[in-house]
């Protein structure tokens, strides 16, 4: 009863301690994101959601009902979506398991100057695509002093127009790509073993397991969270891949394709020839295919099963 | 495993070092290839491709004087240079912010909607962004953002994944330290500022690097958003020296170079924090 006489005499002592109050100080932090999410996602999303069933040009929209995604089927599109699809899988296949078995390395108790490695393998990951892309561009040049065709040629193998075939193409975007995400990936992978309590590798030895099987039996299952996490940045990084191969061909528009991305195609169509609404069809295709492609994948890792 | 400790040099650590020293020359050759073409005038970039051939009689620091002296497409160079400096710089702090608020937030109380919110956290997290790439671009020409540097940073500003690793974080922190503090009378905010951040100094040292890395290297939104040419940043003018327009390859390559120099000496600085920082907040789950 005190107390609450003291707070109806003092009204603004009250309005201060309900700004300030637990319940209040939460939606308070959390506000920034609740605000950037509002505008600068749910409204761009829900309007290229609206945009892909329209013609929009400069003064007048209509809307064309499914002409749009009629549109997509097209020859460029199908380039687009099979590079993308294709990149995403090799680099799947390329940038998990190399990296899981370098950072099984690098945590190993004979592995001296761990650090050291560590840190050296990281530095392609700090250039950016562009610069990377500058020096990948070079390096996989048709003529027959550029890198590539001068280690071809202790093979005995006769130079390559490396950016005109659409396999060798392909083979230097995954140089590029494993050139610069390796080393970060090693880092998701090392910061999880670094987490593995020693008493279970301890337990192991006692039981007499070699070090295939504590590799195979407590590793690897124990890495499992940390291999969904990088699973999926490949998957999304596949698909949005834009700018490797933007700088391999020098913004220009590939023979044949053979480097066209479906992000790729969005510009092309959105900012380059103004197709706004059929950019934002391919925008939700892109969109359609990365939750299929997510579905699919936390169902196979069987991730709606567990609860934090 | 005591017992193999001891010999620290075994056979086996010797071939994981060869295997090792291998793999980071090899990581390291291709910036060694740049630097070394960024000595050599750009008429034996086009004859010979990009090569490692040493001729100390074709080396100079020409290249780099033509950019310093800021003649001819070069001249806007120093201009990108402090774009990308003040983008990054404003990008960095301000989601440095942003995202430890949220991320506390999100770990710390428990509140009607708090897993509402980090599942959308996780929504935008899990979408790509480049699909609404046009909308975003319609909306900042509605907003009159076009061709300024908050149009670069606004849209990105409050990421999901740095939310994701300072919820994570805050996920560990002692909550008992929250009662003290507001035994004492600090405020929630208070306790946030002057207890919590400083205990969450690995997350800053990690998310840091992360995200000036980020905004350093950016280069399809800034594409989109930068329109003139002196307005553009570090990337968007280098790729331009490619681009259909011209091929300027003495500047492209030093200035690659030079390019490359802040976000790493940014990471041998803060490297010992961007480590601890990813392994104790690392992805729990």
């Amino acid at each position: 009863m005190q107390i609450e006489r003291e707070l109806t005499k003092n009204p603004r002592r009250r309005s201060y301690q309900l700004g300030n109050s637990q319940k209040m100080a939460p939606y308070v932090f959390v506000f920034p994101f609740l605000l950037s999410f509002a505008v600068f996602f749910a409204y761009p999303l829900i309007n290229a959601g609206i945009m892909s069933f329209q013609e929009v040009l400069p003064g007048e929209v209509s809307f064309t009902g499914l002409d749009n995604y009629r549109g997509l089927w097209n020859e460029d599109f199908g380039a687009a979506l099979y590079n993308s699809s294709r990149y995403t899988i090799w680099t799947l296949l390329l940038l998990i398991p190399v990296p899981m078995i370098l950072a099984v390395l690098l945590n190993s108790k004979k592995m001296p100057w761990s650090n050291f490695f560590r840190s050296t393998l990281f530095i392609p990951a700090l250039t950016s695509v562009v610069v990377a892309g500058v020096v990948f561009r070079l390096i996989f040049g048709e003529l027959d002093g550029a890198l590539m065709n001068t280690i071809l040629h202790l093979f005995g193998i006769s130079s390559q127009r490396w950016l005109y075939s659409s396999s060798l193409g392909m083979f230097a975007l995954l140089v590029l790509a494993g050139w610069r995400w390796i080393g970060i990936n090693i880092l998701y992978f090392l910061s999880a073993l670094q987490s593995i309590p020693a008493e279970l590798y301890e337990a192991a030895d006692i039981d007499g397991a070699g070090a295939f099987r504590k590799l195979i039996r407590i590793t690897i299952p124990l890495l499992k969270p940390i291999t969904i996490y990088v699973v999926t940045i490949t998957i999304y990084g596949g698909y949005a891949m834009f700018t490797e191969s933007y700088m391999l061909w020098a913004g220009k528009p590939s023979p044949q394709n053979i480097g066209l991305t479906i992000v790729g195609y969005i510009y092309q169509q959105g900012f380059q020839y103004f197709n706004l609404g059929f950019g934002s069809a391919i925008g939700i295709t892109l969109l359609g295919i990365t939750l299929l492609v997510s579905l699919v994948q936390l169902t196979l890792t069987g991730m709606f099963k567990k609860e934090d | 495993m005591r017992t193999i400790e001891k010999s620290k040099f075994s056979f086996s650590s010797l071939l994981l070092v060869l295997l090792f020293v291998i793999l980071a020359a090899l990581m390291l050759f291709p910036l060694y290839a740049l630097f070394l073409a960024s000595l050599k005038p750009a008429t034996e970039l086009f004859r010979y491709g990009l090569n490692v051939r040493l001729d100390f009689n074709l080396m100079s620091l020409d290249n780099y004087k033509s950019i310093f002296s800021g003649q001819g497409a070069a001249g806007n160079y120093f201009g990108w240079y402090k774009n990308s400096l003040l983008i990054t710089t404003l990008f960095t702090l301000l989601s440095l912010l942003f995202s430890s608020m949220v991320g506390y937030g999100l770990g710390m109380y428990r509140f009607r909607g708090r897993n509402f919110i980090f599942t959308l956290v996780l929504v935008v997290m899990m979408i790509p962004v480049e699909i609404i790439l046009l909308p975003l671009y319609k909306l900042m020409i509605s907003l009159k953002l076009i061709n300024t540097i908050w149009g670069v940073i606004l849209p990105f500003v409050v990421s999901p994944l740095p939310i994701f690793f300072f919820r994570q974080f805050a996920l560990g922190l002692p909550k008992d330290f929250m009662d003290a503090g507001r035994m004492d009378g600090c405020s929630e905010y208070g306790i946030f500022f002057r207890i919590m951040v400083p205990l969450m100094a690995p997350a800053f040292g990690a998310i840091t690097i992360l995200q000036a890395m980020n905004s350093w290297n950016n280069f399809l939104w800034p594409l989109i958003v930068l329109r003139t040419t002196e307005q553009f940043t570090l990337p968007i003018g280098l790729a331009s020296f490619v681009s259909p327009l011209g091929n300027n390859y003495e500047a492209l390559i030093a200035g690659a170079v030079l390019a490359i120099l802040p976000i790493l000496v940014l990471f041998l600085f803060f490297q010992r924090f961007f480590m601890e920082g990813l392994t104790v907040g690392g992805v729990k789950g």
